[in-house]
């Protein structure tokens, strides 16, 4: 590629207007419980999410929503702790969706590993004949990266856990495993993340996107 | 809607006051209605004048700083409540609010919280004692007010030490205490325990005695009485008490007309009601100020890691007052690192406390960077490893682990008291900083026998090391082996030098000073990367060139070397001379801004100052000339 054709693919990617700051932007930070890893046949049992905008968070505005799946796994059940007959009033799939993708609207998405919760998300709304989300994502393990020194003393890990940001973050770990508190979790993290970005160089809504 | 983070916020509120007065009910309800507001470091949350916001902030995490013509009245920390007061009042913010560090706030809005304060009588009266006193703070000096108060009496305080003298006490509020039939032995047991030198004798909470260990020393170590004598045989009755409302003047005051050490605190000042503290002359000498003998103290006697990052700030306080008073940077330098090292101390052996079981083979922990060259006095980043003996391969995966976990409580340790974790991860909870004393020979000798760059970097990290804790004699053995290593390999030298030779310059051709081009530093300039960096490098490859051995600060390294060599030493000298006076520059840019200084603002300095920076500049080109020359580096680069 030419130097030229490499500035030009630069301009053309600008997905967002430059004179929207971050701090403005209205994002959703959001993680999903579910049943297991596989897309196909796993389902998702509870949704949790949070408005992020000028760096505060609502907690009146935030979103949680455990969902009816007959779909169950007890091995997972350890780890996110929700038991089948979970008295908590929940509703069914098709519900919790359309509730969700009201709250969603066409903020930008927020998650750790996001590929994995926008996936299992996008499957569900498949199911119920929905359309799939358009939102534009970011991802906390990806971007989480970017503030990692480059030097060769440095060995870096594939991927991050939110765990390893937590502990790095000094966030606590408390409500760890409970869709709301990762999203929790992950929001303060991805502040810290354009905190630390920012230290380096001056940073856009776009840039977050390379 | 009631959900996992309200519920967060609750179990934090819940911990409070006013909060912990509310039913658990409306708390509950309190916190579906607050905001969560992350704040960088130096963001201000409200200004001077500004109109009043909906909602008044609880700190969840970090710290902030209250002001008033630029000068801190006050620091609120986790859990403290800042920005009511005018809400209640209804005017506008008479201080500023900005962030003295990355903070996490609850925003609570004041149409939410004040039924509650209006119903609920223990919470306005909360409320209304703590404008009224200002209890919490002993170096508090916002005005006293009343809750509801119209407006704040403005008088401006020249003298901080005139305000603070009539601040209330604070006193210990954890009382050690006994029955009157308590044996002698008994009460020095809980003494020692406790670590304090007095105990209260109370009946049904009343006081009605008091035993010190001079007591203890007069009537029982003498051998007029038994040591099973009971309390109150021996005990001093009836007790001196005062209200607790007293200030530290008249605490003193009460002190010295007595003759006493200890003072009784009960509600109402008479023997006849509760006990509610007591007050040792220690305390108030803590409460007086801040010097090193005082704040050693009272680092002893601190039993969490929490505790500890207050006395760094009033080590940061003391660093300022020898700054201002010009006292000689290497006396400045002595001083801080014996306290920053104190601190360090006190975590490790916290860290300790907390393992099950004492270490299984002898360890050190040693500082490197530039806190192994005792030069940083400001908060920075961590670099530290651990060594420990050699063990018998049956235990060498428990023993690593048992080390990993204590590296792990402390590293965690040292963050929360001011030191952020290495980014490069060179901190003992890595594997690979914390390694038995073979394993660390055999990592230092590949370093020297293979130099590529990497292994440059890395000896340049780990050979400016320092013993903060442990067995010093391990790492002897360690810096023994490094000189064998380094001498049968010489040209590790040229690699250390060449290495010490890239250090940016600091001026451009004009002789003007080079800054950074971009980042939240842009258009400063990096005193570390371009002025102190290359003293040190050099300073390192002479040292081990002579194999000295424990002398690890720049400055001294110098000065080592123009006794080593006569006919270089007005050069090292000046070295030595510039070092010291970068170091000053660092620390007081670091302090005015509150992180490690290693970016100045170049406007900020006076063109006498520029020169004398610009001075040290010529000194560094010189040395850098006569490494070059001595070990040949021209050969290879």
């Amino acid at each position: 590629m030419s130097l030229f054709n490499f500035w030009k693919k630069e301009e053309e990617e600008k997905l967002f207007d430059e004179n929207i700051t971050i701090e403005e932007t209205r994002f959703i930070v959001l993680d999903t419980e579910t049943t297991g890893f596989d897309f196909e046949n796993d389902r998702i049992l509870c949704i949790g999410a949070l408005v992020l905008q000028n760096a505060t968070i609502s907690v009146q505005n935030s979103f949680e929503v455990y969902i009816e799946q007959d779909h169950y796994d007890e091995s997972t059940a350890q780890i996110h702790g929700i038991l089948k007959d979970f008295v908590v009033k929940r509703p069914s799939e098709a519900e919790a969706l359309e509730q969700f993708v009201n709250y969603l609207g066409d903020s930008v998405i927020i998650a750790h590993h996001a590929y994995f919760d926008i996936t299992m998300i996008n499957k569900a709304l498949e199911r119920n004949g929905l359309p799939e989300l358009k939102n534009k994502s970011l991802d906390t393990g990806i971007l989480y990266k970017k503030t990692l020194i480059k030097s060769h003393l440095f060995e870096r890990k594939d991927h991050y856990s939110l765990d390893d940001l937590a502990d790095k973050f000094d966030i606590s770990k408390k409500d760890r495993h409970t869709a709301l508190g990762d999203a929790y979790i992950t929001a303060i993290a991805f502040l810290k993340i354009v905190k630390k970005l920012r230290e380096k160089k001056e940073v856009t809504l776009n840039k977050l996107f390379k | 809607m009631k959900n996992t983070i309200s519920h967060r916020v609750a179990d934090f509120l819940k911990h409070f006051p006013p909060f912990n007065l509310l039913h658990q009910k409306d708390l509950e309800k309190l916190s579906e209605q607050i905001s969560i507001i992350y704040k960088e470091k130096d963001s201000v949350i409200f200004s001077e004048n500004e109109k009043t916001h909906e909602s008044f902030y609880v700190v969840h995490k970090g710290a902030i700083a209250l002001k008033k013509n630029q000068k801190t009245l006050d620091m609120c920390d986790e859990g403290d409540i800042f920005g009511l007061r005018p809400l209640l009042a209804q005017e506008n913010y008479v201080m500023e609010a900005s962030a003295y560090e990355e903070s996490i706030l609850y925003a609570i809005p004041i149409s939410v919280f004040k039924p509650y304060a209006l119903e609920n009588k223990a919470i306005g009266n909360f409320l209304i004692e703590s404008y009224a006193s200002n209890t919490k703070n002993p170096y508090s000096e916002v005005h006293k007010n009343n809750l509801y108060g119209e407006v704040i009496a403005q008088h401006d305080q020249s003298n901080d030490k005139e305000v603070f003298d009539l601040q209330p006490v604070k006193f210990s509020k954890k009382m050690v205490t006994c029955g009157p039939s308590t044996t002698a032995k008994e009460i020095a047991k809980i003494l020692t325990k406790k670590k304090v030198g007095a105990i209260l004798i109370v009946d049904e909470m009343l006081p009605i005695g008091i035993i010190t260990d001079k007591d203890l020393r007069n009537k029982i170590v003498t051998g007029d009485y038994p040591i099973t004598t009971a309390a109150e045989t021996i005990m001093t009755s009836p007790v001196i008490t005062y209200s607790k409302k007293m200030t530290v003047t008249e605490a003193q005051m009460a002190m010295i007309k007595s003759n006493i050490s200890y003072i009784c605190l009960t509600k109402d000042g008479t023997v006849n009601t509760k006990a509610v503290g007591i007050l040792s002359k220690h305390d108030l000498m803590v409460s007086l100020g801040n010097n090193p003998a005082v704040l050693i103290k009272a680092l002893k006697r601190t039993t969490k890691v929490k505790e500890i990052k207050p006395i760094r700030a009033r080590i940061m306080q003391l660093l300022q007052g020898y700054l201002d008073q010009n006292i000689p940077m290497t006396l400045i330098t002595k001083i801080i690192t014996e306290l920053n090292d104190a601190c360090v101390n006190r975590v490790i052996d916290i860290s300790l406390e907390k393992m099950n079981t004492p270490p299984p083979v002898k360890f050190t922990w040693l500082a490197l960077g530039s806190q192994g060259r005792d030069e940083q006095m400001l908060h920075t980043d961590q670099d530290n490893a651990i060594v420990y003996e050699n063990v018998s391969e049956v235990f060498k995966d428990e023993t690593k682990a048992y080390f990993l976990k204590l590296a792990t409580y402390i590293n965690k340790g040292l963050f929360t008291i001011g030191y952020e974790y290495c980014p490069a991860e060179m901190m003992a909870s890595n594997p690979k900083w914390c390694m038995s004393l073979d394993e660390w020979k055999n990592q230092v000798a590949y370093w020297i026998k293979n130099p590529g760059k990497n292994e440059v970097l890395l000896s340049f990290i780990f050979f400016d090391y320092s013993v903060k804790y442990g067995d010093r004699e391990i790492v002897d053995q360690l810096s023994d082996s490094i000189f064998e290593n380094v001498k049968a390999n010489p040209i590790f030298y040229v690699h250390l030098v060449s290495g010490a030779l890239q250090s940016p310059s600091p001026t451009g051709f004009f002789r003007q000073f080079l800054v950074e081009q971009d980042g939240a530093n842009k258009d400063q300039f990096d005193i570390k990367r371009r002025a102190l960096m290359p003293l040190t490098d050099a300073a390192r490859v002479l040292i081990l060139s002579h194999s000295v051995k424990s002398i690890s600060n720049t400055a001294e390294r110098f000065e080592k070397l123009a006794e080593m060599e006569p006919q270089n030493s007005e050069l090292y000298l000046s070295c030595s001379y510039s070092f010291k006076a970068l170091l000053k520059f660092r620390t007081k840019q670091g302090l005015l801004h509150h992180d490690s200084g290693q970016f100045i603002a170049l406007e900020s300095l006076s063109k006498m100052e520029k020169i004398k920076l610009k001075r040290t500049f010529k000194t560094i080109k010189e040395l850098q000339e006569l490494i070059s020359v001595r070990f040949n580096v021209s050969n290879i680069v």
